[in-house]
Order: C-alpha cells, then sequence, then structure tokens
C-alpha cells in the first residue's frame, strides 16, 4: 500500500484484455514470472504485497493459479467484465497457437525427425516440473507446520501417488484433511497472537 | 486418429475432467497423474508418448500452461476431445475462483484460510514432483533420464530461459541420442 500513489488502473476490459495477451505471450514454460514483472513493474496495475495476496488464494483454490489470478484481477476493476476480459486475453490467442502446434503434430508425428525432436522435448519438460518443484520447495520453510512435518507430508504423498499409484481424490481427501488439521493447530497459537482488528476497510 | 471415440466417451471424459478441475489444487499440471491413469490407462485414449509430447507441445509454446490439456483431448479425438478436455477442467476452478475471490478478499486472516492454505502447501510442492517421475519412468532408458535431470537442475539454479532447454531437448531429440 506504500506506493499506491504510483498504482495505475486499466482504461478498460479490452485493454485488460490486450495487456492479459502480451503477458501470456511472453510466458514460455509459465507465465507466472512475466506476470508479476507486467502487472507490479509496467502496468503498475496492483502492488507487490496485492500480487502476492492474490496469488496465495489463487493457489489455495484449485485451477491453473496464473489463470485464477488473471480472473481476480479483472474482476477488481470492471467485475465480471473485467474477469472475462483479463481471462480471456490470458487464454484465447495461447490456445490458438497450440492448437496449431498440435494439428501440425498430429500430421508430422510419424516423420521421424518430428517425432525425435518432441521424444527429446518430453524428457525436458518432465525435468522442467521437477525444478520448479525444487525451486518452490523453499517456502516451506516459512510454513507454520514446520519444515519436518512437510516433508513427511510430502514424502507421503510421492509413495502414495508415484510409486503405489493411488487415485489422487482419496489422498487429497485423506492425506489433505490430516494435513489441514495438523497446519490448523499450529497456524491457531501464532494467529491468536496475532489477531488483526475487527474494523471493516472497504 | 483412424477411429473418432463415442459421444459417450467425450461425456465420460468431460465429467471426469470436471472432478479433477476442483482437485486440481497447484494448477493442472498436479492432476496430470490422474490425467495418465484416464485417458492411457483405463480408457486407451492416448498412448504414453501422446500424452508426453502434449505436455512438451504446450510447454514449448507460450501462455498458461494448462493448454495441455487441449492438446491432450485433441490427440485423443480432435476438436470434440479438445472441447471436453479444455472446458471441463476450467470451468469449475474458474467459476469457483470467480466466487471466492470476493468471498476470501476480506477473509484472509481467518484461521481456516490460513490452515487449509499451510496443509496444502507441501503437497502440491510434492505433485508436481510426481509429474516429472511419472513422465520420466514410463520411458526408460539412461539418456532419457539424464536429459530430464539436467533440465530440472537448469531451471532449479539458472535463469536460463525454459525456451532453450525445450530447444536443446528437440536436437539432442533429433541426434537421435534420447
Amino acid at each position: 500500500m506504500t506506493d499506491s500513489a504510483a498504482l495505475r488502473r486499466p482504461a478498460s476490459p479490452s485493454d485488460l484484455f490486450l495487456s492479459f495477451t502480451w503477458l501470456a505471450l511472453q510466458g514460455f514454460g509459465g507465465v507466472l514470472a512475466v506476470a508479476q514483472r507486467v502487472l507490479c513493474e509496467d502496468k503498475r496495475w496492483v502492488t507487490k504485497e496485492d500480487f502476492l495476496e492474490l496469488l496465495a488464494v489463487g493457489q489455495v483454490l484449485p485451477g491453473p493459479n496464473v489463470c485464477n489470478l488473471a480472473l481476480m484481477i479483472g474482476d477488481r476493476f470492471f467485475g465480471w467484465r473485467g474477469a472475462f476480459a483479463a481471462l480471456g486475453g490470458m487464454m484465447t490467442v495461447p490456445l490458438l497457437i497450440v492448437m496449431a502446434l498440435a494439428v501440425l503434430y498430429v500430421k508430422f508425428a510419424a516423420n521421424p525427425v518430428v517425432a525425435g525432436a518432441l521424444h527429446g522435448m518430453g524428457a525436458v519438460a518432465a525435468g522442467l516440473i521437477i525444478g520448479t518443484a525444487f525451486k518452490l520447495a523453499p517456502a516451506l520453510r516459512r510454513n507454520p507446520m514446520g519444515l519436518p512435518l512437510c516433508v513427511a507430508f510430502g514424502a507421503a504423498t510421492f509413495v502414495l501417488v508415484a510409486l503405489l499409484r493411488y487415485p489422487l481424490v482419496w489422498v487429497l481427501l485423506s492425506l489433505g484433511t490430516v494435513a489441514c488439521a495438523a497446519a490448523w493447530l499450529r497456524v491457531r497459537t501464532k494467529v491468536v497472537a496475532e489477531e488483526p482488528p475487527s474494523a471493516d476497510m472497504s | 486418429m483412424t477411429l473418432s471415440p463415442e459421444v459417450s466417451t467425450w461425456l465420460t471424459v468431460f465429467g471426469h475432467f470436471l472432478v479433477l478441475s476442483l482437485l486440481a489444487v497447484g494448477g493442472a499440471i498436479s492432476v496430470a497423474p490422474e490425467m495418465h491413469r484416464l485417458m492411457v490407462g483405463q480408457l486407451g485414449l492416448l498412448t504414453d508418448a501422446q500424452f508426453n509430447a502434449s505436455i512438451a507441445i504446450a510447454q514449448s509454446a507460450p501462455g498458461p500452461n494448462v493448454l495441455f490439456v487441449a492438446v491432450m483431448g485433441y490427440q485423443a479425438g480432435g476438436w470434440m476431445g479438445a472441447a471436453a478436455t479444455l472446458l471441463g477442467i476450467m470451468l469449475p476452478s474458474t467459476t469457483l475462483a470467480y466466487a471466492a475471490a470476493r468471498w476470501g478478499h476480506a477473509r484472509q486472516h481467518w484461521r481456516g484460510v490460513q490452515a487449509f492454505k499451510a496443509g496444502l502447501t507441501p503437497i502440491t510442492i510434492a505433485l508436481l514432483l510426481v509429474t516429472g517421475w511419472i513422465l520420466s519412468i514410463d520411458t526408460p532408458g539412461v539418456a532419457h533420464f539424464v536429459v530430464t535431470a539436467a533440465a530440472a537442475l537448469l531451471v532449479w539454479r539458472t535463469r536460463i530461459h525454459m525456451l532453450w532447454m525445450i530447444v536443446a531437448g528437440a536436437v539432442v531429440g533429433v541426434l537421435g541420442w534420447v
């Protein structure tokens, strides 16, 4: 909120649509880093603190967090029209590009050069996802459950889903519930100590 | 692409993806193992290679990673398949996000909200590892493993653009090294 004087607003829903199209087109292999730079630094539509808060909510909710983020930022400025414009911008042109690539792939999949290229790209894609997990892991240090419990829940998830191949639904409902309960117990003492004032700022 | 599966198959896929959408905490990629179980294992609509290629194609293109879901649907059954998977994965989560955006805005300090987030974070990170594991383990080979490990290390430790790594993977693949 400190630099709120410098904040700007998108001019219109079509401004939102075009801006989100442009930032999505810069994001190869993930849009999040680009989104932070464009929205906080280039456009100055949200502060870094706001961006973090929205991302936290977007991550807690199911669905692609960058899409949830676009939806929430759009909604903040122009209600449902803004939400549609921002999410539409994020998805439409990239969808056309990716489908064009998919059509080409189906036509040329038998071609040994294309097959080889995609085989190699698949190996890299697996690595990108694993590397991203390692990149995000340090965030667990700030988790109220503490690092040992986080590692335990993570390891249990890996064993159940990757090695034993249990359906994710059941793992989330059972292990996820236990994890949230554990977090509830740890979070409780902290929050009671620093309960924010109940005054509603609207 | 010789036989187009029946409409009922696509309703089944659509229904499954509607449920997966609400479970996709951490993004659509976190339920990729479940999509693999359904599309490759249970329904046999895709091969392992096609499944992996869907993710690779979406990774090599700009935009949100969730679009791999549309590629997967397209490879399994053309435009009908793409519509079933993409609409299925997007509709519930975006509706929920829209409703929750207003509700959650004033309630971020609630204990329940904080506990929910803190509890699911380690599971979300583990699910990313699971996805990478399943993508690698179904394609055996030392060279393949080395490429995957190298990409993971570069993403983790450097700021090299992911596009270059995808290009390098394609080159290595064309040369027949993996």
